[in-house]
């Protein structure tokens, strides 16, 4: 059987994952969040009905966002449009392929549909992007057919913790095996819960071979600076702007930051005069139940 | 020595083109202030978000910078970078198009001409001799643009289905796909013999 990661429209999917680079997606609930997104310099935006901190706070089921006011965000922009189903909730994701959004995020954030299996991806034209802690779920992600990786962090949080850790998980993960030997390899999949291929081809590569995102807690231009000086290669957004008391200029200052990410004096320059950050709550004072990153494996 | 190829990188899949460069044997440099664009003999302006790139070009004060670039050095635009480059953008349902391209290329052309991701598509391209050998071009097309007028001084280089997807002016070079996806590295060589005044 033909490897599915390597036909045409697995690289069309990565193209557009390419093209979102050294950017900033931001969570939006209306159209005009998004139009705000889009003039401040966001390069894609995520639909949902409520942010996550909004969800942390109402608690009930998160399901997928309504179609219709997907739709409205698609008419207000013309920058790629994503949207979340619940993990293993593929007829939520037929629902987007066939509203033609450009991203699908099998996310943490909403309440989980499966908690077995996640969605097969490359049944999907659609590009998916995953959440991971680790090496050893962004390969089993890749492997269902992800096009895109970002970190789980604590979505809705604000707290960078969370988001660090599993960044310098991943890298520290990647760094262990360009350094192991090939007969060790397989040892190390197994360790991993992860696709023998795809070890093997991380090890060669010394990268994962979807771009690797950062998410989950990133509430100022300062920790949007230190998920790239990480190796983020571009950060989602989620409460940490419209949450925040003055979004446009936050979201802004937040392109910024990406952009110039390795030039502090640039960082300080867009960190001025901003208002205040989101509030947030501190992961470490969390209960095990109100985390969302555990959910799916 | 000659001046680096520099790669306009405020976003996007800028690195792709330094991949494409680097299996050239050439360096390049990254470009994201306007006293940047000294130190480099040709310029990419990569595959990203048009809206985004174009914002971040005003805000970094390179729109005039790279206007006299491109009237006196080379200029190769992909897709968003083709759009950064065009005269006017056409828009049926917007009257406000947010960004003002930067009028590098006598062309306009319609963003996400071809519709959303799921119309993204891969297709093989007669280029002639460009580049070197004959072969079609493996060109990938992602939430593509169309060009939908040239000027008299524009020259077709390739076509899909009829329409140009390929088009030069002097030595400002403007694809509405992504060579830089694929490893046929054609178009990075071409523009490097006119970096290197070939």
């Amino acid at each position: 059987m033909e490897n599915p990661r390597n036909s045409e429209l697995f690289g069309q999917k990565i193209g557009l994952a390419e093209m979102l680079k050294g950017g900033v997606i931001m969570d939006v609930t209306d159209a005009t969040q998004a139009k705000v997104a889009e003039e401040a310099g966001a390069v894609a935006v995520m639909a949902l009905e409520r942010i996550p901190s909004q969800i942390r706070a109402d608690g009930g089921i998160a399901r997928m966002s309504s179609p219709g006011m997907i739709r409205e965000i698609q008419n207000e922009v013309s920058i790629p449009v994503m949207a979340k189903v619940r993990i293993g909730h593929f007829a939520e994701a037929q629902i987007l392929e066939a509203l033609g959004v450009d991203f699908i995020d099998e996310s943490e954030v909403l309440t989980p549909a499966d908690e077995k299996n996640h969605v097969y991806k490359h049944d999907f034209k659609v590009p998916f992007v995953c959440g991971c802690r680790n090496l050893g779920e962004a390969l089993r992600r890749i492997g269902e057919g992800a096009a895109m990786m970002r970190t789980k962090g604590e979505a809705g949080s604000g707290d960078i913790v969370e988001a660090v850790r599993h960044m310098r998980e991943v890298t520290e993960g990647i760094r262990r095996l360009t350094q192991l030997r090939e007969d060790e390899l397989m040892a190390e999949a197994k360790n991993l819960g992860a696709p023998f291929e795809l070890v093997r081809e991380v090890a060669q590569l010394g990268k994962l071979p979807v771009p690797n995102f950062a998410a989950g807690g990133i509430a100022t231009p300062a920790d949007a600076a230190l998920m790239m000086q990480l190796g983020a290669e571009t950060v989602f957004v989620g409460s940490g702007i419209f949450a925040s008391n003055d979004p446009a200029p936050r979201a802004k200052a937040v392109v910024e930051a990406v952009t110039y990410y390795d030039d502090p004096k640039k960082v300080l320059e867009v960190s001025m005069e901003l208002g205040e950050a989101m509030k947030g709550r501190a992961v470490n004072e969390m209960g095990e139940d109100e985390k969302m990153a555990g959910r799916g494996w | 020595m000659k001046p680096p190829v520099g790669i306009l990188t405020l976003q996007g899949d800028y690195e792709k083109h330094r991949q494409a460069f680097e299996a050239l044997g050439v360096e390049t440099f990254g470009v994201r202030r306007a006293e940047e664009l000294e130190q480099v003999s040709g310029l990419v302006l990569p595959g990203g978000e048009s809206t985004t790139l174009t914002r971040l070009v005003d805000r970094a004060g390179m729109r005039e910078p790279l206007r006299r670039f491109a009237s006196e050095l080379p200029v190769m635009g992909t897709c968003a970078g083709l759009i950064m480059m065009a005269r006017s953008l056409v828009d049926e349902d917007r009257e406000d198009y947010g960004v003002e391209p930067l009028g590098l290329l006598d062309c306009d052309v319609r963003r996400n001409g071809y519709g959303r991701q799921i119309d993204s598509f891969t297709a093989a391209l007669e280029i002639g001799g460009w580049g070197g050998g004959k072969v079609p071009f493996p060109a990938v097309f992602i939430r593509a643009p169309r060009i939908t007028r040239i000027g008299p001084d524009v020259e077709i280089v390739a076509e899909h289905q009829g329409e140009p997807v390929a088009i030069r002016q002097g030595r400002i070079l403007g694809l509405t796909f992504h060579p830089e996806l694929t490893r046929d590295v054609r178009f990075h060589r071409a523009f490097l013999d006119w970096v290197h005044g070939n």
